[in-house]
């Protein structure tokens, strides 16, 4: 079976406008969430948001990219040339038709919809950008990334709410595994910090009015954030004879359904697709050192995942390390997996584990080693990220250092 | 607003989410006699928030320290009408 590694990386997020600003912001454990500075904020309860600061759109694209190109289709885009930079591959020829691109997005172009919804329901207009359409859909973000840098191969994008980016990332690894392409771009992108999208969030009453504290005791709910994740994965052979810099190999990768609630994870779904990926990777529990958590600070999630844990590490649950750093950057919904999965590569690359900062109380349903509040310094070989959406879909990749 | 507006309004509410009749709710019963789970008590809190026009605290991950006291038909009954009380005058 052919084997596969990932040769570049980028992202924008609310740590870093690239990977070596995030890295640096998750080793110190800074936190990204802060006070959402978006249209009709003080008609939100909820106030808070892990936000993109200080960008300007116009410092990277021009009028008519900018007239094609959703918030989250830019910082798709943003991530992928910094990745494919990294990797130094140009798509020409054979390669750009064994090339694709599959993404995780779950609103796709939101802050289109939110925009124009106003314009044509409260404001009164009777007549949109005609671009409206093209702007928003799902799949904008990929198609953008296969015409910036001509995949001709096989490309589109995966909605299964916060386990998007997985899923993608996993579609792109069996790809490549299975033969069907050589190098794919793939990764997830999300910007639903605008009024619909947090007035939506709102409704469920799972948001936090304050900070997002995975593990801790006193939890109290999730926090948004938005941004970009990409990867370029290859084939090892490959990677190898071109002389690429390896920044991990994908070892492995599962999926399961709950197929029980429609918002309630299940225990038994998630350690699935955790074993899942295990036997896929032909690891031993064992082996793995260190899981980034789906860890989104909910009382339901939190407790769960680390029941999960503890049911298929049994033992070695207690030597391995979780932390959640989406209470550094926020919950990205269909782009978080991405951002996660940086903080998998600099624990195998650097040896830095990320912590789950605002740990506060410890939880006896929550009594695994979240490594709170301080990052700390440790050698590990093989990692997972685990992701599980919403409407129970989980998806779990297992990494290993090269 | 009538205390038994309130009453009558909240059982109404309980009852159309339990997919129950009115005279079957009592005032005793838990959310979880009437079948009504968390998703249930969710679009409760915002049927309930709709029809009197105010703002229920309610976060679903820590349900224990809300004001909101949900423990039975009755005791959601009065927190609603403390809520009228206080915020409609």
């Amino acid at each position: 079976m052919r084997r596969v590694v990932i040769t570049g990386a980028g992202t924008v997020n609310a740590l870093g406008g690239d990977v070596a600003e995030t890295w640096a912001a998750m080793a110190e454990g800074r936190c990204g969430i802060g006070p959402l500075d978006i249209r009709d904020v003080d008609r939100l309860s909820v106030k808070i948001g892990a936000q993109v600061r200080g960008y300007d759109e116009t410092a990277h694209f021009n009028r008519q990219q900018i007239a094609l190109y959703d918030r989250f289709t830019q910082f798709a885009l943003l991530a992928a040339e910094q990745a494919v930079s990294q990797a130094g591959i140009t798509f020409s020829g054979e390669l750009a038709q064994r090339s694709g691109v599959v993404m995780g997005t779950s609103g796709g172009g939101l802050q289109t919809q939110d925009d124009n919804y106003r314009a044509v329901y409260e404001e009164g207009k009777n007549r949109v950008h005609p671009f409206v359409v093209p702007k928003l859909m799902n799949n904008a973000a990929a198609s953008h990334i296969s015409m910036q840098y001509n995949l001709q191969g096989p490309s589109f994008t995966v909605a299964t709410a916060c386990a998007s980016s997985n899923h993608a990332m996993g579609q792109a690894f069996q790809m490549i595994r299975s033969g069907l392409a050589d190098v794919m771009l793939t990764g997830g992108s999300e910007s639903m910090l605008c009024f619909g999208g947090v007035k939506a969030w709102e409704g469920l009453r799972v948001m936090s009015r304050d900070a997002c504290r995975p593990f801790s005791a006193n939890r109290n709910g999730m926090v948004q954030g938005e941004g970009a994740g990409m990867f370029v994965f290859e084939e090892y052979e490959r990677a190898k004879a071109r002389g690429a810099e390896i920044l991990a190999e994908v070892a492995g990768f599962a999926m399961s359904s709950d197929a029980a609630d429609i918002v309630m994870p299940s225990k038994k779904g998630a350690a699935r697709a955790i074993a899942g990926a295990l036997r896929d990777a032909r690891l031993d529990p064992s082996e793995i050192g260190y899981v980034n958590a789906h860890g989104t600070g909910t009382a339901a999630n939190d407790k769960t995942e680390c029941a999960a844990v503890a049911d298929v590490f049994g033992h070695h649950a207690n030597d391995l390390m979780i932390s959640s750093t989406k209470s550094m950057h926020g919950h990205l919904i269909g782009g978080t997996g991405a951002v996660e999965l940086l903080a998998c590569i600099m624990a195998l690359r650097d040896g830095v584990i990320a912590p789950t900062i605002n740990y506060e109380e410890p939880d006896p349903e929550c009594a695994l080693d979240v490594v709170p509040n301080e990052a700390r310094e440790a050698k590990v070989g093989v990692v997972l990220s685990n992701a599980f959406a919403f409407g129970g879909l989980n998806a779990v990749l297992a990494l290993s250092a090269i | 607003m009538m205390a038994d507006t309130v009453h009558d309004k909240v059982v109404q509410i309980l009852a159309e989410q339990a997919m129950l009749e009115p005279g079957d709710v009592t005032m005793d019963q838990s959310l979880e006699d009437l079948g009504i789970d968390s998703l249930g008590l969710v679009e409760s809190i915002f049927a309930i928030e709709e029809e009197f026009d105010i703002q229920v605290p309610f976060n679903a991950n820590e349900p224990d320290k809300s004001d909101f006291d949900i423990s039975s038909v009755a005791a959601i009954i009065g927190a609603v009408q403390g809520l009228v009380t206080a915020q409609k005058g």
